[in-house]
């Protein structure tokens, strides 16, 4: 059985659409990347686990192994979940961090919220999870204040406070986008190994399709809140069909830079969405169906599963 | 951080300057001689001149104002003739307490009610409720004090008879006592100050509430009351405390009506029956206290910064 | 000029976007026609005594009653529109002025006299506007007159300060510097560049801070120490109402309601104003 199984979800915002019947699963300790453009809802999916999307209408299912779907729990039983079983490591870890309070406050109320230590036990546990994150020193870094730390150190004592009661998913919300590039990766080897090392399953929101390569188990590529390729990532990336994947795998090639450049072109906006595939706008290799009828997700071989009437 | 103190605080000191100096110099303007009104109409002009130098009004304007500010310093404020007895003890010992007095009370009212208003607001934004403090915020704040005290006084007083609608009982003698004649005057005083707070505490905080570190806490778990009142709260402080001291002025001066409206000995009274008496020392004595007040206050504020918000004790 | 533009495409539209802008304009408006025209609104001369009809509750021929001297509380109220208005806006006037002078010169000169000009914007701060105004009353004794230059007096700290703020933004942009450059005499800079860009917020200001001024000359009154009886005052009528609240609470409240729905109505136009047209606020709500 699947740690967790997302089946349909559609969240709208207004009268925009953001996610359109997105599917996924995660196995326990997989790794699954997210990739795709900004504005693809990729953070949205990592989100709507959380159940933090606020004034958003969802519908669909969220399911977790052993506590049901998370869509239909109470509030309550959602609060015990969150940092216990599921944790999430956000964007901008100095803007994550609340600035009030030193980061050993932060941490060990989190240690002891979620692991129902004491007092002196979690501040033990919070050094050790401190050390076990890399960070030198860690008396003297608990009783700093978050802008007293560097990027990567506030990212490193976030995902201590995400890993501090073990939890069994991870939702790694572009944890490095605010970082300097020489820091990035070691950041994503750190929580790659830290995940891996307490047997946790991850879902990594990249866009960046070479780590992804290098660092996940599975790759789910979405486009304009739709998922339009997934499966294996050695699956995906040496035999996509569709042509977005294409696309996005020929840009970083091309110039292998960090970032991900966009492929030629933009998103339609929710407006002016396409009513057959929504990539008709931009693709090469679109027909007259393409423009009419949206294509299902097709299955490749195996788990590998791709949207497109005329697939490569 | 300590030089920036020691700057503060010397603005400050110049500040009180300037204060002491215009209430002095601004008071020697008024008209009539207060040698003339102190002898009444028939004196000789050696009487003049003798009381003109016992007072010192014979010294150029700079010796008289060190003497003035010298004497002030000290506690030497001087004689009120209305209420028999030196300005020092009429106005700092006993009106200053009386109006400090109520404007703690309000303060605490204010807070007390203004805050957690405030915060439901922004929680349930864009709900009646919502609205509904909305209404009362705009309404609260440009309502006039001494009318609501008079209605007070009839609603609660007359009609209901539910409280004393008069005089003061200090709290320090008499707690309950005091408390029980403070509830009306600090309500009436502190529903500007309420929907002020509220109107402030729902815009911050729906500000504060959008930020990610407040996402994050949630994702780790805490609760709802807890990511709104420990994360959330704890970060409007800062606007909160700014607001509260810069609004101190406006407090003074409705303690000034609301002693008034509810016959309070406060330095309101004092400063109104001064006017009408014409006695310039006391009404200096009011104006520096009340001055002396609103720009320590405001030094407070300013120094409390680093401790509201830890960003700010490690700028240059 | 896009300021002007922008001015214009509000008032197009203002009304129907802000409803409650619009009755409270209504409202105000009201007031004003009835403070114009109360010779001929009024019913009765509002200083006329009637010792027959003293202390009469609202009825027929007096709708809010009359009061311990059975002067009509109606026409009262009416004429003291005409007060309320007048002091506001000729105190207003002084405060802006003045405002004006101490904010550009302290937003002008560098330096020392900077500095002193700032501490002395400070100085008036420190004190609330009432008190200075009781202070001023102090000074120049009791009447409509004095209380227009104490309160107008006391507003000058407010004005100065956000008058100052603007200079100092317009100070940094380029094309004064670019004058400045230029040898261009530095009245000219003033009267072309600065003032039209000061003069529009302040005006903003003006029109949020007249219920201000009503409020504090109506509080003088309140106490007693600024506009004298008979003159038919607000603050006055609610402090001469205030000893017979307990069997006429009309006396005090009829002026009282006049007063508060004034200020309420001066404070939703001033804050619709303040909101479409100050262009800090603006694209904010």
């Amino acid at each position: 059985m699947n740690l967790l199984s997302i089946d349909a979800l559609t969240v709208d915002r207004g009268t925009a659409r953001i996610l359109d019947r997105v599917s996924l699963d995660v196995a326990r300790g997989e790794t699954v990347a997210l990739v795709g453009e900004s504005g693809a809802g990729k953070s949205t999916i990592a989100t709507a686990i959380m159940r933090l999307l606020g004034d958003a209408r969802i519908s669909g299912s969220i399911a977790l192994a052993d506590a049901g779907d998370l869509l239909a729990l109470r509030e309550p039983d959602m609060v015990r979940l969150r940092g216990r079983r599921l944790s999430m490591i956000f964007q901008d870890a100095g803007a994550a961090l609340n600035p009030a309070y030193t980061v050993g406050a932060q941490l060990v109320s989190a240690v002891r919220r979620n692991l129902g230590l004491g007092k002196r036990d979690a501040h033990a546990r919070a050094v050790e999870l401190m050390t076990q994150v890399g960070i030198n020193d860690p008396e003297a870094r608990l009783s700093a204040y978050p802008h007293q730390l560097s990027g990567g150190m506030q990212q490193r004592v976030m995902v201590a406070i995400a890993l501090a009661a073990d939890p069994d998913l991870l939702l790694a919300d572009e944890p490095t986008s605010a970082l300097d590039v020489t820091i990035q990766a070691q950041i994503v080897r750190l929580i790659l190994a830290q995940t891996r090392a307490r047997g946790a399953a991850c879902i990594f929101v990249l866009h960046d399709l070479a780590l992804a390569s290098q660092a996940c188990d599975s790759v789910v590529v979405l486009y304009a809140g739709q998922v339009v390729e997934s499966g294996p990532v050695r699956d995906v990336l040496d035999n996509a069909r569709h042509p977005y994947t294409r696309q996005l795998k020929s840009c970083v090639l091309e110039i292998g830079r960090d970032d991900l450049v966009a492929p030629e072109g933009t998103v339609p906006s929710h407006e002016d969405m396409p009513a057959g595939c929504r990539f008709a706008t931009r693709c090469p290799r679109a027909q007259d169906r393409c423009w009419a009828d949206a294509p299902p997700l097709e299955t490749a071989r195996g788990s590998h599963r791709f949207a497109c009437w005329n697939p490569e | 951080m300590l030089r920036q103190a020691f700057g503060k605080i010397g603005q400050t000191l110049v500040v009180l300057f300037i204060v002491s100096f215009a209430s002095f110099g601004l008071l020697k303007l008024a008209p009539g001689d207060p040698i003339q009104i102190m002898l009444g109409s028939e004196y000789s002009p050696q009487a003049y001149a003798a009381l003109s130098a016992e007072l010192g009004l014979d010294q150029p304007f700079w010796t008289q104002y060190a003497d003035w500010a010298l004497n002030f310093v000290r506690g030497d404020w001087g004689t009120s003739y209305v209420a028999r007895t030196d300005i020092f003890t009429y106005g700092f010992l006993e009106a200053l307490p009386v109006t400090l007095t109520l404007a703690s009370f309000s303060l605490a009212f204010a807070i007390l009610i203004g805050v957690p208003l405030g915060v439901l607001s922004a929680v349930r934004k864009d709900t009646i409720f919502d609205a509904g403090a909305a209404v009362f915020a705009l309404t609260g704040t440009a309502f006039p004090s001494f009318l609501l005290g008079i209605l007070l006084i009839w609603f609660f007083g007359v009609k209901l008879g539910l409280f004393p609608v008069m005089g003061y009982v200090s709290p320090w003698q008499d707690f309950w006592g005091g408390i029980y004649h403070m509830i009306l005057p600090a309500l009436t005083l502190s529903t500007y100050f309420i929907a002020m707070i509220t109107r402030l505490t729902r815009a911050t905080l729906v500000e504060v509430l959008a930020q990610p570190y407040i996402a994050a806490a949630r994702a780790r778990g805490e609760p709802g009351w807890r990511v709104i009142w420990v994360h959330g709260v704890r970060n409007i402080a800062l606007p909160l405390v700014t607001i509260l001291g810069l609004q101190l002025g406006t407090l003074l001066q409705g303690t000034v009506l609301t002693e008034t409206v509810f016959n309070l000995p406060g330095i309101g009274q004092m400063l109104t029956s001064a006017v009408l008496g014409r006695e310039y020392g006391v009404v200096q004595a009011g104006v520096m206290m009340t001055a002396t007040l609103f720009i320590v206050v405001n030094l407070l504020v300013d120094l409390s910064y680093p401790i509201l918000d830890p960003r700010l004790r490690d700028r240059k | 000029m896009t300021l002007v533009d922008n001015a214009r495409r509000g008032r197009r539209s203002i009304f129907a976007r802000r409803p409650f802008f619009t009755l409270a304009l209504v409202v105000a408006v009201g007031y004003v026609l009835a403070a114009i025209f109360a010779p001929f609104v009024a019913p009765y001369d509002p200083v006329a005594q009637d010792f027959n009809a003293m202390m009469q509750p609202p009825s027929g021929a007096h709708p809010m009653g009359t009061d311990s001297y059975g002067q009509d509380i109606l026409s009262r109220v009416i004429f003291g529109a005409r007060y309320a208005l007048i002091i506001g806006f000729f105190a207003v006037a002084i405060g802006a002025i003045g405002g004006l002078i101490v904010g550009l010169a302290a937003g002008l000169s560098g330096g020392w006299a900077e500095w002193a000009l700032l501490r002395l914007i400070d100085s008036i701060l420190a004190l609330p506007s009432l008190i200075l105004a009781v202070a001023f009353i102090a000074i120049l004794g009791q009447g409509v007159d004095k209380v227009v230059i104490a309160v107008g007096l006391s507003m000058i700290g407010p004005f100065a300060r956000t008058v100052r703020a603007d200079v100092l933004q317009v100070r940094v942009q380029l094309f004064v510097e670019a004058a400045g450059l230029m040898a261009i005499p530095r009245a000219v800079i003033i009267w072309r560049h600065i003032l039209p860009n000061v003069i529009y917020p302040l005006a903003v200001q003006v029109t949020i801070r007249i219920s201000e001024a009503i409020l504090v000359s109506s509080s003088l009154s309140f106490l007693g120490i600024g506009v004298t009886p008979p003159t038919p005052d607000w603050g006055l009528m609610i402090a001469e109402g205030r000893a017979f609240v307990s069997f006429a609470a009309w006396m005090s409240a009829m002026p009282g309601f006049a007063l508060a729905l004034l200020l309420i109505a001066l404070s939703i136009v001033g804050d619709g104003i303040r909101e479409e047209f100050d262009p800090k606020l603006r694209g904010k709500s």
